[in-house]
């Protein structure tokens, strides 16, 4: 028996994650806010047929702390909207999954839901959602209507510490996310009926209020937008503690952790099994996929990614700092690595390129060919929604009558 | 070669709207596709692009309309949220301006002008927004907030929206993102930095989006009323109006014309752009009868009952639509129709009108409602069309329309193919467009960026 092939994502984030990426002899830092330096990357990606990229974002300027702004102006400052971002390369490719960060602490849990709705019909079932809290108190600032947990530098060493302070934070993000759901289930898939001979185009029978009432909110729904292709497109939350492991177990499809290796992986994947329960989740009728993440700076010479990272180290002044284990080595040190981190439980992982386009093509042209002549990923796509990478069923919508 | 522009007649501005809600869409037409399928806004925005217009628009919904307390179900009903759907839109158009409405009640200023640079980074400058406020505690049930405005605030509350976005996409200056590896420098020091204490917001910190390509995307206003006037003259590039009829139009177009002055405008700093349809066959009279049958589907006999329900608040569901108008008076202070902007005010004085017109022509219900519906705006064969369009504009009424098609998504082709080449013939319509940006369709200026000073750190 063999194991099922390994879904792999890749994470895009400016000109990759090691801070001074912009730097690298090939980067494109003028190219940022540009279309097409977004499109060439998720190219790239869909030519190395992997299950989907991400879209990192924030509502503030990027920082080298943790949890408040800082005045560096040797690293990539500024961002664009990653749900716009993603619906601008949707039409320019065909299979590779759109999965954009989208902010729940300052925006409008509607909004969110049409919008990766309308992302989803652009992308004919290939869009997923990153939902994300405010950890940064000055966010608030920007809107002005209320306020943060405000995190001090002796929180910031304990990832526990940071998620029981802002657990306030995830459990209205996971009533968002509640939201953003029942609005995609609001409609019925067969709502639209185009019935000339009682002049009806929708049957409103199919079309339900979701009457939501929480702590925070209430959104009375339904949906302006049908449900999407999708019906429910994949809701996937990075995880370093107790508290954003049960809103991964109440609120998402698949977490992304961040191990150090094997054991670290079997340790974290426990801690979620326990959120699991906890939250009384069914993991066979709802399953939730694990994916690690690892930063990786990829060549095919021994040696040589090590010395590219170290080159960007000295450019930032430190050794590059990060919550996921940073690799440097071959594609087939990597593979290695992935396969054995696998056995701990893992359905896939989540790479960081340490610096773009470098570290993607690496992946796409280097441990993508590696893996598949280990039989362990896709040789071509066999679907066309982000779901069927996942091997997901689509859902009914939860207010259609039973039959 | 003598260019058309050469002629010294006014340019006509030319723009789309896929029709959302409301009975324009005819979608029992065989020929009508889906109204949410990304095709069907490929194809029109494509064809709009091809007949080299200057953008193309899409409203915005927030909440289904209701009818006698049930979502109503007789038009076409099940949109995009429309900045996503532009920015895919952005990617199978190269030049056409991408306009959306945005509600300035139920959003904060930091996110919408964050989207909106967004949109205009991503299009290569191609965004415009139409800045609309909401006073209804209907749609307001569907956000955090559920809060909604006293409808005297409206004006003021969007004012300074406008005002709060536009400090944010000024807060990064031109040259800002440096990105200079030799030098380390990525960003200018204090790239974003901003503050705004207001009436309505209070709001600081840094904007994360670099200036957009236009300076500021456009700024689109649509309302008729005295203060929404000003409103316009004062703050927009563009204004959208209902006013289609030559002499209502100009007498519009004038007014709002004249306000510019007083805010230090030129004439041309802003389009005055009515919604118009247009019925285009071989003939006048094949043209006519298209007309006749379009705007007969757009009120079927359902339709037409739902019509005089809303004007008067109550159940007419037991009368026939081909069969004279109800004696009864209308019911005082009910709301049959929720989230729509129709017949919201003197409901008594439009059953009045309507029952007197019906009486005095014989009119059905179904003939009435149609009659007041208003039919087509240009209807006949392309040379009738071309030339009254350019009549309309040259005679001030109109920098130029929002087209809204009847049909889903091939309700331009014709127009497009038969029309935009006689209106090219005449000199009053571009060939090609001229610059990449919708400012350069619009003819309107950049907006200047403020001088990039390092700003201090507070």
């Amino acid at each position: 028996m063999t194991a099922p092939p390994l879904h792999l994502a890749v994470a895009l984030d400016a000109a990759g994650w090691h801070p001074a990426a912009w730097r690298a002899e090939d980067a494109r830092p003028a190219d940022l806010f540009r279309a097409e330096y977004w499109a060439d990357l998720v190219t790239e990606a869909e030519r190395g047929l992997l299950d989907f990229v991400t879209f990192e974002d924030a509502l503030g300027v990027q920082s080298a702390a943790f949890h408040r702004p800082d005045d560096r102006v040797d690293q990539v400052r500024g961002s664009l909207d990653a749900v716009l971002l993603a619906a601008r390369v949707a039409p320019l490719t065909t299979h590779i999954g759109l999965v954009p960060t989208a902010n729940l602490t300052h925006t409008e849990p509607f909004h969110v839901s049409t919008g990766l709705a309308t992302l989803d019909y652009a992308s004919t079932g290939r869009a997923g959602l990153r939902p994300q809290i405010a950890s940064r108190a000055a966010d608030a600032d920007h809107f002005g209507r209320r306020t943060t947990p405000r995190l001090t530098d002796e929180d910031v060493r304990d990832p526990e510490r940071i998620g029981r302070r802002l657990s306030p934070l995830f459990d209205e993000a996971a009533d968002a996310v509640e939201v953003v759901r029942r609005l995609w289930d609001s409609w019925e898939d067969d709502a639209e009926i185009r019935d000339a001979a009682t002049g009806r185009f929708i049957d409103r029978d199919k079309i339900h209020h979701i009457d939501f009432e929480g702590e925070h909110f209430s959104v009375r729904g339904p949906a302006i937008i049908p449900r999407p292709p999708q019906g429910q497109p994949p809701v996937m939350s990075l995880a370093h503690a107790s508290v954003p492991y049960e809103f991964a177990a109440r609120a998402a499809d698949a977490v992304w952790i961040t191990p150090h290796d094997r054991a670290g992986a079997e340790a974290v994947l426990a801690q979620v099994d326990t959120a699991v329960r906890r939250t009384g989740r069914d993991t066979r009728a709802r399953p939730l996929l694990r994916f690690a993440e690892v930063l990786v700076f990829l060549d095919a010479e021994p040696g040589a990614a090590a010395r590219r990272k170290a080159r960007l180290d000295d450019l930032d002044g430190a050794p590059l700092a990060s919550d996921a284990e940073v690799f440097t080595g071959t594609p087939g040190e990597l593979a290695d690595l992935l396969l054995d981190w696998r056995e701990a439980g893992l359905d896939g992982f989540r790479l960081r390129p340490g610096a773009l386009p470098h570290d993607l093509v690496g992946i796409t042209r280097g441990l993508v060919p590696e893996l598949q002549r280990r039989g362990a990923f896709r040789t071509a796509y066999d679907a066309t929604t982000l779901r069927g990478h996942l091997r997901l069923p689509r859902p009914g919508s939860r207010y259609a009558r039973a039959s | 070669m003598s260019g058309p522009e050469t002629t010294g007649r006014k340019q006509i501005h030319l723009a789309a709207q896929l029709p959302g809600i409301h009975n324009v869409t005819v979608w029992s037409d065989p020929r009508s596709r889906s109204q949410i399928a990304f095709e069907s806004f490929r194809h029109l925005a494509r064809t709009a692009e091809r007949g080299r217009f200057d953008f193309f628009f899409l409203a915005e919904g927030l909440r289904l309309r209701e009818h006698k307390g049930q979502l109503y179900d007789l038009d076409v009903v099940g949109r995009p949220e429309n900045l996503t759907q532009l920015s895919a839109l952005a990617a199978v158009t190269t030049r056409l301006g991408l306009a959306a409405t945005v509600n300035a009640t139920f959003n904060e200023p930091y996110e919408v002008a964050r989207r909106l640079a967004t949109l205009d980074h991503l299009s290569g400058g191609r965004a415009a927004w139409n800045v609309v406020t909401s006073f209804d505690a209907f749609t307001g049930e569907n956000f955090r907030r559920g809060g909604f405005l006293a409808e005297s605030d409206r004006y003021a509350r969007a004012a300074e929206f406008l005002a709060t976005a536009r400090e944010l996409w000024d807060s990064w200056a031109e040259g800002d993102v440096r990105a200079d590896a030799a030098a380390g420098a990525f960003v200018r020091p204090g790239a974003g930095r901003f503050a705004h204490h207001g009436e309505h917001f209070a709001v600081s910190g840094r904007f994360t989006t670099p200036r957009p390509p236009q300076g500021h995307p456009v700024v689109i206003q649509a309302g008729e009323s005295g203060p929404g006037r000003e409103f316009a003259a004062a703050e927009a590039d563009v204004v959208f109006s209902k006013y289609n009829r030559l002499d209502q139009a100009r007498a519009f177009y004038r007014d709002v014309k004249s306000r510019l002055a007083r805010y230090g405008r030129t004439p041309d700093q802003l389009k005055i752009l009515p919604t118009a349809t247009v019925v285009v066959a071989d003939s006048d009279a094949e043209a006519a009868a298209y007309a006749d049958e379009i705007t007969r589907a757009q009120v079927s006999p359902q339709t037409a009952i739902a019509h005089l329900e809303a004007v008067w608040g109550r159940d007419l569901s037991g009368y026939d639509p081909d069969g004279p108008l109800p004696d009864i008076d209308p019911a005082p202070d009910a709301q049959m129709l929720k989230g729509h902007s129709l017949f919201r005010r003197d409901r008594d004085e439009i059953a009045r009108g309507w029952r007197a017109l019906a009486e005095e022509r014989q009119l059905s219900i179904r003939d009435l409602v149609i009659e007041v519906s208003g039919g087509q705006t240009f209807v006949g064969a392309p040379g009738t069309v071309a030339d009254a369009i350019d009549h309309f504009v040259q005679t001030g009424g109109a920098d130029g329309f929002v087209l809204v098609p009847h049909l889903t998504p091939g309700g331009l082709d014709d127009f497009v193919d038969r029309v935009v080449p006689l209106l090219q013939e005449k000199g009053v319509f571009r060939r090609d467009y001229t610059g990449p940006t919708l400012r350069d369709h619009l003819g309107l200026r950049h907006e200047p960026a403020p001088a990039p000073v390092p700003k201090e750190t507070p």
